[in-house]
């Protein structure tokens, strides 16, 4: 971390405003003169990407909480009253809705970003941890979102997955109950999803804060996955990155309008376009696609309580990571078997997403085990056997400095074990 | 990296999900046939509605399906608005006086009937669930407010279902007293065919067929389902221009900056 | 920090910066506007902003009360004498002074905001000292013109906007 920039007050004001709270300060040193390594790539601007995604949900939903009913005589109704007769009702309202399955594939790339580049290994495990803490708290609130406007999914999907909770021994029926405020998914749980799920983005922007904080104690990893070591080695946030962060994120808007203005229903289901019926299950139960790999994992195991056991578990299991793979070496470009089983690792999640949509019979239950048991074994095998057994590639020293750390190959006698020496451009590589 | 790897690298999500998804839309799916696609005015990134043909589905929706079929979510002011049929105002006003509906109580207590104005919604072609369902056989006519959203691939399908009644069963098909319909899944539907050839006298002297008013109608159906579709497509081309010279501009900014970082 | 080196012609990148940042001002400037126009009045509460009302069975004498925008409307069908009461206390020295012609399109009909103008009470019809409205909560009385007569009320009932579509039916608003 370079700590010899400092803020200096320029004007009357500046200087006494700093006196008293040095938010001027506070911005400068987090937002516009932070040491940011130079040569991240665009994986690196989904931080950006997600915080905007997550404004931009905070400030429609907000909106689309003035016209919305919480009632299940009023609620189907009321959104069609914002999409037809509120003005810009169906821009906010579609904004809303592909913002939420925006916002899914940008926190999945944010986090495949982090599986690659070994963003979650000492000293930023509790970055990670606070990532997975939003990320449950996303799939949270996207869930009960999902429920508001009471179509048949909302309505059965949340039967369903309420249910799930029965399966817990003993307690199981009297928390349901609790949950639901009655004995199926009716009005009481509508009304209770509506409050929490204008309360926990809210709570997301706390753990946000927590996690950059925590990201600005130790600074940013990068794609080598070598530390910072001097300021050589870093630029100043702004305006560089700052300027990236947003290019990037215009080319994420443009796919963002693309949803929105051409195309605003793919994501989602027709069933929702017809008002729940607590008497008439539809064909199919599938829940948004962000949630479908999730939902395979569950449909995957022949028992109930083992398939809720093991959904969770599959998020569960993240907040291991940092112990689970230990080998010093970050980033997977020099970890060429660790590679492999990463790409591995994304087609099995990208099939699992696939497989969630499918009736769970045939050869779709067959490939969801074999997916789920690949996903439980590249965390709680491979990575643990990884660390102790793979051989890394030659690295460079540093950022700046491209010339091979044959350290990692050094048997003691100062003699080097024959690595090629390549030219890195550190800058442009991938 | 360069430009065209970010945009690959997005495009490549999008298609993936896209894929995804598709998985969820077929396994949705139950037709026995493949949608037949007479091609929409509407279709497309610059659709627009055809006027004259959303005006005949409305007369094809009110003498012939609202007999059963309710569009709860409609109101008559909606038929004159910019985006849709652009009826007149006074024609909207003569078509909601032909109908009446119960508002509030005189001074006995006694229920006033009056005659529908533009602020009125469709009128109910039944007073609940339970009477539509005992008029029809136990089936319940679904209202048709949204419901070409609430159907994949919507307008195609309701086009090649209105159109694609036939009298010839299959022999391995039981359908008890039901109709026949290779579109509707599972082939058995509660509606019996609604149009025939000339079951409408068009006002504009269109030739009534079948098809004609399948197209009319589903044509209807689709604005009704979302009446603000013209001004979002609309939006989209502006702001989709706007993003793509702001975009230009970022990335000669990107560049310009990155420069001298080595 | 990295030394980074600033060999282009500053005017031209400046530019580039300049006209980046005004575009992206504006477009933001522009992600308002739906935000703000959603707050306006929707749609379906634009279309009941004015309504008709059928005065053909109203006797002489009598009245109707309409709402509109939320509002009681009152219309009465004056008769005779109380249309000359009207006009002939023109003259007198009123609180807020209005002719009566000035009131109403059509002398037999008076067409006024049932809303107290001190503190928005409804005042009751045919009580009061001036022959119009009373209104119970602060003692202000009303006469056959709707104007303010004796109270804490300050302006005369007001004639909101309407029009005669013709005989039988007004339309307010």
């Amino acid at each position: 971390m370079n700590h010899d920039y400092q803020y200096t007050p320029k004007n009357g004001f500046s200087k006494w405003l700093d006196k008293r709270l040095p938010l001027m300060r506070f911005a400068d040193e987090n937002l516009l003169s932070f040491p940011t390594p130079k040569n991240l790539n665009y994986f690196y601007t989904f931080g950006f990407i997600l915080t905007m995604c997550l404004v931009t949900q905070i400030i429609t939903g907000i909106v689309l909480a003035m016209h919305y009913v919480p009632n299940t005589l009023l609620a189907f109704d009321s959104i069609e009253h914002i999409m037809r007769d509120v003005n810009y009702g169906w821009l906010i309202r579609y904004t809303h809705s592909n913002g939420a399955s925006m916002f899914f594939l940008a926190v999945f790339i944010h986090m495949f970003r982090g599986l690659y580049y070994g963003s979650y290994k000492e000293p930023r495990e509790i970055i990670w941890i606070l990532g997975v803490v939003i990320f449950l708290l996303m799939i949270i609130t996207g869930f009960m979102g999902y429920v508001l406007p009471w179509g048949q999914m909302s309505f059965w999907g949340a039967t369903v997955i309420t249910n799930l909770v029965a399966t817990i021994p003993v307690i199981g029926e009297p928390v349901l109950t609790l949950l639901l405020g009655g004995y199926s998914v009716d009005n009481p749980t509508l009304n209770r999803f509506f409050s929490l799920h204008y309360l926990l983005p809210f709570v997301i922007f706390g753990v946000v804060i927590l996690h950059i904080w925590a990201l600005h104690v130790t600074g940013n990893n990068n794609p080598t996955g070598i530390e910072v070591k001097d300021s050589k080695d870093t630029i100043s946030f702004h305006p560089y990155y700052t300027v990236k962060d947003l290019f990037a994120y215009i080319v994420f808007l443009l796919m963002f309008c693309y949803f929105i203005f051409y195309n605003p229903n793919i994501l989602g289901h027709p069933d929702n376009y017809i008002e729940a019926d607590p008497m008439l299950t539809p064909a199919h139960i599938v829940p948004e696609w962000y949630l479908l790999p999730f939902y395979a994992i569950l449909r995957a195991v022949p028992d109930k309580l083992m398939g809720v056991l093991l959904m969770f578990g599959s998020i569960v299991v993240l907040f291991f990571l940092p112990w689970l793979d230990t080998m010093k070496v970050k980033s997977a470009r020099y970890r060429p078997l660790y590679k492999i089983f990463f790409l591995l690792f994304v087609v099995s999640c990208l099939l699992l997403g696939y497989l969630g949509a499918k009736a769970p019979e045939g050869i779709y239950l067959f490939l969801s085990r074999v997916s789920t048991i690949y996903y439980f074994a590249f965390f709680l095998v491979i990575m643990p056997v990884l660390s102790r057994i793979e051989k890394p590639l030659p690295m460079p020293i540093g950022i700046s400095n491209s010339a091979l750390d044959n350290s990692v190959y050094d048997s003691g006698d100062g003699i080097a074990s024959g690595a090629p020496s390549y030219a890195m451009d550190s800058v442009n590589r991938h | 990296m360069n430009i065209s790897k970010i945009i690959f690298k997005n495009n490549f999500y999008f298609f993936l999900i896209l894929f995804i998804i598709s998985g969820s839309v077929s396994a949705a799916e139950g037709t026995t046939f493949k949608n037949q696609k007479p091609g929409f005015s509407f279709e497309g990134p610059f659709g627009k509605f055809d006027k004259e043909s959303l005006k005949r589905g409305y007369q094809v929706y009110s003498e012939v399906c609202s007999a059963c079929h309710g569009m709860k979510q409609l109101s008559f002011r909606n038929l004159s608005q910019p985006g849709g049929p652009e009826f007149s105002v006074e024609k909207v006003k003569a078509i909601a006086s032909g109908y009446s509906i119960i508002d509030g109580t005189n001074e006995y207590g006694e229920p006033i009937e009056r005659s529908m104005v533009l602020t009125d919604r469709f009128p109910k072609p039944y007073s609940s669930k339970d009477e539509a369902k005992a008029a029809n056989n136990g089936a319940y006519p679904p209202d048709l407010s949204l419901i070409v959203k609430a159907r994949v691939d919507g307008y195609n399908y309701l086009y090649s279902l209105l159109n694609g009644y036939e009298e010839e069963i299959p022999e391995d098909l039981d359908i008890g007293d039901l109709s026949y319909n290779p579109w509707f899944p599972g082939g058995a539907i509660a509606m019996y065919q609604p149009l025939y050839d000339e079951s409408v006298e068009y006002e504009d002297g269109t030739i009534a067929t079948i098809d004609q008013m399948s197209y009319d109608v589903t044509n209807f159906l689709a604005w009704a389902a979302e009446p603000t579709m013209e001004e979002r497509k609309k939006l989209g081309f502006i702001v989709m221009g706007f993003l793509f010279i702001f975009l230009i501009l970022m990335y000669l900014s990107v560049n310009r900056l990155f420069k001298d970082v080595h | 920090m990295t030394d980074t080196t600033d060999n282009q012609d500053p005017s031209r990148r400046d530019f580039l910066y300049i006209t980046t940042a005004v575009f992206g001002a504006t477009g933001a400037a522009s992600l308002a506007w739906p935000l703000i126009d959603q707050l306006n009045p929707s749609a379906s509460v634009s279309a009941l902003s004015s309504i008709e009302a059928d005065i053909s069975s109203i006797p002489e004498g009598g009245s109707l009360k309409v709402a509109w925008r939320g509002k009681p409307i009152f219309i009465r069908r004056r008769t005779k004498e109380e249309i000359e009461i009207a006009e002939k206390e023109d003259s007198l020295d009123l609180p807020h002074p209005e002719k009566d012609l000035d009131r109403v399109k059509n002398k037999e009909w008076l067409v006024v905001v049932g809303v107290c103008t001190h503190l928005g009470c409804i005042p009751i019809a045919d009580s009061g000292d001036f022959g119009g409205w009373f209104c119970p909560c602060h003692g202000s009385h009303y006469d056959i013109s709707g104007r303010i007569r004796k109270g804490p009320a300050p302006t005369n009932l007001e004639v909101p906007p309407y029009e005669f579509v013709n005989e039988n039916i007004i339309k307010i608003g």
